[in-house]
């Protein structure tokens, strides 16, 4: 197979579109960003991907709500393109506020009857907060997160604290294996902040959609692609890589 | 149709938690708690035809989360009685104060509410955001009992810490569509200034009453002119006039001629920092490695075979004073401009910024009229850092904060940014029949006679009547603009670009032109609303805004790529080969000037200048019946001192690592909390070539300048370089910048000192063979009400970029492993004047630390060796309470012990010397026992003495000449120290 594409989506606001194209590159793929007018004129541009990534940033300056405006754009004018993408068997990123864009766009859990399932609102230190945490990965549902366990990655956001609209909504995504990384210590147990960064509930860092092919987490893995990037290699030495970029191979070798 | 969504935010109120603390802070009272029950947010939507049904869909679809928000909608004016269910008893039970922003002040997220309301279909015309709270019913009605002159009411005590009143206002109760006054439509009328027969008296008056904030010698050159012209000025003439030849655009007193002591300096400048580089350049000869140096809006340097990186310090000093959040933000906002306007356009990637404010803990009734208090100064300039920072994704990585009681009045705000510009695409020049485009924000009435405005000093009555020199940036309306610029430059669709920065489209347009001539329609400028004249549009200084000459083959595709991301370009104009500078307004001609007499015709200032060192005394310490023998309370004292404790409650709301070339960070060691030196970045566009790097630090200490700013600047620029080199930059690659803050310069012993600091930054520079790159100064930082009167101190701030040969070899300042060695890397002098020993223990005179110059240099490069070649585990730069400090920091920051034995070695000073003298040029190093020979070798000639080791004991104990331990603490005691004072 050759090597899969990707399309990171840019908007008013994103600001992690070239770490995220130099990540994906370095494992292996052919990456391209595009601004999120040119899908919306023209969305069989997807075809000729198989990996959509919705990248770290402010979009639209996280006015009103953060990526409420890029969600809203999403459903409006690319609900059908996006579901398309997701049910041919391809792969959905969305980092930071690209999560918080997949997740209030319904992308990630679809809303019921009662409306959205999750939301993702302000930390309860109440300020973003740019720290290095530990995340622990569960269960295989996510194909991006193969052969992970414990790894160190960025976090850096105001708005991440991850809240479910009730605590039986919470079961059901552990049940299903949906809730794939939870805030840990380096010793692997869950605690308080700033072990959890934002309070999220049930120290929910990342969550996958149904299919475990749309993926979506608070914290930055392509901020920890070259070793350089760790915040005390020059403690430990340098690493052969950075914890992230086994992510983004994983999402490339799916397609090979 | 006027409705009003209100918003309540389920949960804690942080909003509330806020404010009642603010307000405590500010009164030194327990009463924040009782004058606000609730805190709500929402927005005034209008729209002609905005029924009910649009205002519940965007409520569902945009402006409310559900699971953690609630909304109330009413119409409004609302009719008597209110038709409120879920509010009534809110509103009946509690007075109701809302905070809007004044008109004409920039709301981006009513702007963005507008643009999403459109995808939606819905037909909002207006929107406007606010802030509402409520307030217990009498609460305000006490007056206050503040200790102190204070008569404020508790109600005017609170409407201060609720809103600003230089861009916010408060309406009681309900609101009504009048609170939402819009502008009113423009009426041309050209506007002549009779000028030619003043008198010196009037064209003073003139000057003033104009906010033109020129001299009397410059009003009697513009008078001149007109006088041969055989006309009068036009007020957009008189205006252009007055940018041009402002302190801010023109630094007419750093260029100036100076009589200093009977010794004519004819432009201070040229003669000190930029002939120092012009002398370094000389010597380097094949190998300089500067590539623009004072010229463009930023300094360049070679750094990879494809990119030049470049460095500006801005300061936004005046806005910052008035209003705290947008003078910080738009300080930052204008200062990622000037990299974007160098050369054919730098790729910003990363941010600096450096502050100095008043104690926080300062007493309110200390205050000047007119004045905020420091700590609402300094949380309102770290959020407008942060915000503008963040949101356009360029990491804020190295900073500094310095507190002293003489920036009550007068905060200083400097903010930096560094780019990349490809190796091709330097060079830029407007060509005859280009057009002249603005791209980016609009155009309205924010910051009015900003250049002029920060030319003077501060008053009690700054904050209303220069009001509108104070902007609110729009960090996304940037980060599009920086996106189209930056691809645009890849295809080569433009000449030239520059930033409007202060003076607006008049400096812009008025530099970029200036060798050729140039025409405007200046009401081709797109506005923001109605009602600017000719000449507000023309000195405007809305953010976001460049200026480029794009020639018309390539109109459509520049055209193009800007409608495709949503980024409005318009032609307001033509470069023409005229020599003339020609506006126009709805076809009618308003002004016309001579280029020559605009950039060339002020009259050269001659100022006095004057300096008398300070009596040279001995240190005032306190005669001691026995000699001190424990220095522990000493050591905390100092760590716990504003100046020296963690600053990580800022640098953690700051993004430090989006664009991922972070390699060193502001935090380091075991528990990513120790104080970095400096930072390194490895931006991913160069990653694939190598591992080069950029090292950049900064110095700054005015606690030296008051004894002399020779050895200040001298000092400074020492602990630029240390703080570089100590994480692995080369000093032979290091570029220097110079940010100059003084105080009113036409008094001469605040001039003379200027020239003293001047001078020594010359006379360093040349001895360290690093070349200032770029600078700026920013005087008159004075403020003066009734018989207060308060001036900065001098201060300098000098930034250092520093290339790094290769990233894998940096090192961080957090100790390592138990049983290593440590050695101190220069030499000792009793030099405790201005030192931090002195600051904490009220202590005055004393020597002054010396750089020494013929010394210093060896130091750099030889240290920087036995980094490259692996020889060291941790270094630190000895600054801030010396020696102690730096063993105290390294210890924590790794989390290891340290016992410091040999002291003695140091040098035959007393031991409180030793332990805290700030003397430059000093690391502290800590080297593993296989590695100590080849790391003495490597210093050879260089004073070295191995002091100590490192050890396992989470404690830190140095021992005395007679070997008990005079200083000994817990690790998590001065942890606890340092961390305490700025944990906010």
């Amino acid at each position: 197979m050759p090597a899969p594409r990707i399309l990171i989506l840019r908007a008013p606001g994103s600001n992690c579109d070239g770490e995220t194209q130099f990540a994906f590159e370095r494992a292996g793929g052919i990456a391209e960003r595009a601004h999120i007018n040119r899908l919306r004129e023209q969305p069989a541009l997807l075809h000729d991907y198989q990996v959509l990534v919705v990248p770290g940033g402010f979009t639209f300056g996280d006015d009103v709500g953060a990526g409420k405006i890029l969600a809203n754009q999403l459903v409006h004018f690319l609900g059908d393109a996006l579901r398309q993408f997701r049910d041919a068997g391809k792969l959905i990123l969305g980092v930071c506020n690209g999560f918080q864009a997949l997740l209030k766009a319904g992308l990630i859990l679809p809303p019921d009857d009662a409306g959205p399932l999750a939301t993702l609102t302000f930390n309860t230190s109440a300020r973003f907060e740019d720290r290095w945490i530990h995340l622990q990965a569960q269960g295989d549902k996510c194909p991006f997160l193969k052969g992970y366990e414990r790894w160190e990655v960025p976090v850096a956001h105001g708005e991440g604290n991850f809240r479910c609209r009730e605590g039986a909504i919470l079961q059901k995504l552990e049940q299903n294996q949906q809730i794939v990384l939870r805030y840990v210590d380096s010793a692997g147990n869950v605690g308080p902040y700033p072990v959890n960064p934002n309070g999220s509930q049930g120290d929910v860092a990342g969550v996958c959609d149904a299919t475990g092919r749309v993926l979506g987490l608070m914290p930055h893995p392509e901020r920890h692609v070259l070793p350089t990037q760790h915040p005390q290699w020059t403690r430990r030495g340098l690493a052969p890589e950075g914890d992230g970029l086994r992510l983004f191979r994983n999402a490339v070798q799916f397609f090979q | 149709m006027l409705w009003e969504v209100e918003i309540h935010l389920k949960g804690q109120d942080a909003e509330r938690k806020r404010i009642s603390a603010e307000f405590d802070l500010l009164t030194h009272t327990k009463k924040g708690n009782s004058l606000i029950h609730k805190a709500t947010r929402g927005y005034l939507l209008d729209g002609p035809t905005l029924q009910r049904g649009h205002i519940d869909r965007l409520i569902q679809e945009l402006l409310v989360d559900p699971l953690v928000e609630t909304s109330l909608v009413s119409q409004l004016p609302e009719p008597r009685g209110g038709s409120h269910h879920g509010t009534a008893t809110l509103r009946a039970r509690f007075e109701m104060a809302t905070v809007l922003l004044k008109p004409g002040v920039m709301d981006p997220v009513a702007q963005s509410v507008l643009d999403a309301a459109r995808n939606l279909q819905v037909p909002l015309q207006e929107a406007h955001t606010f802030r509402r709270y409520f307030i217990p019913p009498f609460a305000l009605e006490q007056t206050t009992y503040f200790p102190g002159e204070k008569e404020d009411s508790l109600k005017e005590q609170l409407y201060r810490v609720l809103a600003n009143e230089a861009i916010e206002r408060i309406v009681e109760g309900a609101i009504t569509p009048k609170d939402l006054s819009s502008a009113k439509p423009y009426q041309f009328e050209r506007v002549t200034v009779p000028i030619r027969d003043l008198d010196d008296a009037e064209l003073e008056k003139l000057s003033q009453g104009g906010q033109l904030s020129l001299s009397l010698a410059e009003m009697r050159t513009i008078q001149a002119h007109y006088k041969t012209l055989g006309r009068e000025p036009t007020d957009i003439e008189l205006e252009t006039i007055a940018q041009t030849w402002s302190e801010h655009c023109s630094h007419k007193t750093l260029k100036g001629q100076i009589d200093f002591q009977g010794r004519r300096i004819d432009n201070l400048l040229k003669e000190t920092i930029f002939g120092a580089t012009q002398e370094i350049r000389k010597r380097l000869g094949a190998d300089d490695w500067c590539v623009s140096v004072f010229e463009d809006n930023a300094g360049v340097v070679k750094f990879t075979d494809r990119y030049h990186a470049c460095f500006k310090v801005e300061t936004h000093n005046h806005p910052s004073a008035i209003e705290p959040y947008g003078g910080a933000n738009t300080g930052l906002g204008g200062v990622i401009r000037d990299p974007l306007g160098t050369g054919l356009g730098a790729t910003p990637i990363c941010n600096t910024d450096v502050f100095c404010f008043a104690a926080p803990d300062t007493l309110p009734q200390q205050l000047p009229p007119g004045v905020l208090h420091p700590a609402k100064i300094m949380r309102g300039v770290v959020s407008g850092v942060r915000d503008y920072g963040n949101r356009i994704g360029i990491p804020t990585i190295n900073g500094a904060v310095c507190f002293d009681e003489r920036y009550l009045a007068n905060p200083l705000v400097y903010c930096g940014t560094i780019g990349l510009i490809p190796v091709d695409r330097m060079r830029k020049e407007p060509k005859a029949g280009d057009h002249i485009v603005a791209l980016g924000g609009r155009t309205g009435r924010d910051g009015i006679h900003g250049a002029t405005f920060s030319s003077v000093q501060l008053t009690a009555e700054s904050e209303k009547v220069s009001g509108g020199a104070v902007q609110i940036g729009n960090a996304i309306t940037q980060k599009k603009l920086l996106d189209v610029l930056l691809q645009a430059r890849e295809r080569g669709l433009y000449h030239a670009v520059t930033d409007c920065g202060a003076g607006g489209f008049s400096s812009a347009v008025g530099e970029m032109g200036a060798e050729l001539g140039a025409t405007v329609a200046l009401d081709r400028a797109p506005l923001k609303y109605e009602g600017l004249s000719y000449t507000e549009i023309w000195i405007s200084e809305a953010q976001e805004r460049m200026i480029l000459a794009v020639p018309p083959a390539h109109w459509d595709e520049f055209q193009k790529l800007c409608a495709g991301e949503d980024v409005e370009a318009t032609i307001i104009g033509t470069f023409e080969q005229t020599g003339k500078l020609k506006l126009s307004y709805q076809g009618e001609s308003v002004g016309e000037l001579d280029m020559h007499f605009l950039h060339d015709g002020r009259p050269a200032v001659l100022r006095q200048a004057t300096w008398t060192a300070p009596a040279q005394t001995a240190a005032t310490t306190p005669p001691k019946k026995e000699a001190k023998t424990n220095f522990t309370y000493d050591l905390l004292k100092i760590l716990a001192s504003y100046n020296v404790c963690s600053k990580e409650w800022i640098i953690r709301q700051y993004d430090h690592e989006v664009q991922g070339g972070s390699v060193i960070k502001p935090l380091v060691g075991v528990h990513e909390d120790g104080p970095g030196d400096a930072s390194v970045v490895l931006p991913l566009p160069c990653a694939s070539d190598g591992y080069v790097g950029l090292a950049v630090g900064c110095g700054i200490n005015p606690h030296y300048g008051d004894l002399d700013p020779y050895w200040m600047a001298a000092a400074a620029i020492d602990e630029a370089l240390r703080n570089v080199v100590a994480v692995g930059a080369d000093p032979r690659r290091t570029a220097l910048l110079d940010n100059f803050c003084w105080g009113n310069t036409n008094r001469p012993e605040v001039l003379g000192s200027l020239v003293r600091a001047a001078e020594a930054c010359r006379d360093t520079a040349l001895a360290f063979n690093t070349p200032f790159i770029s600078g700026k100064d920013s005087l008159n930082n004075e403020y003066r009400s009734g018989d207060r009167h308060i001036a900065i101190p001098p201060t300098l701030l000098i930034s250092a970029l520093g290339r790094v040969p290769d990233v894998r070899r940096c090192v961080t300042m957090d100790l390592k492993a138990a049983g290593n060695q440590l050695f101190l890397v220069g030499a000792t002098r009793n030099e405790l004047g201005g030192s931090h020993y002195h600051l904490v223990n009220g202590l005055k005179g004393g020597e002054v630390p010396h750089v020494n110059l013929e010394q210093a240099p060896g130091v750099f490069a030889k240290l920087h060796a036995a980094i490259q070649q692996g020889l060291i585990r941790a270094c630190h730069d000895l600054s801030e309470g010396g020696l102690a400090v730096a063993v105290a920091e390294m210890a924590f920051a790794g989390g290891l012990g340290a016992d410091i034995t040999d002291l003695p070695k140091l040098g035959p000073e007393t031991e409180e010397v030793l332990l805290f003298s700030e003397s430059p040029t000093r690391f502290l190093v800590e080297v593993t026992p296989a590695n100590a020979v080849a790391f003495q070798s490597s210093l050879k000639d260089v004073p070295l003495a191995a002091i100590g080791v490192t050890t396992a004991e989470p404690q830190v104990r140095i021992a005395g000449a007679g070997g008990e331990w005079i200083i000994s603490a817990a690790l998590a005691d001065l942890k606890e120290a340092w961390q305490k004072p700025l944990k906010w």
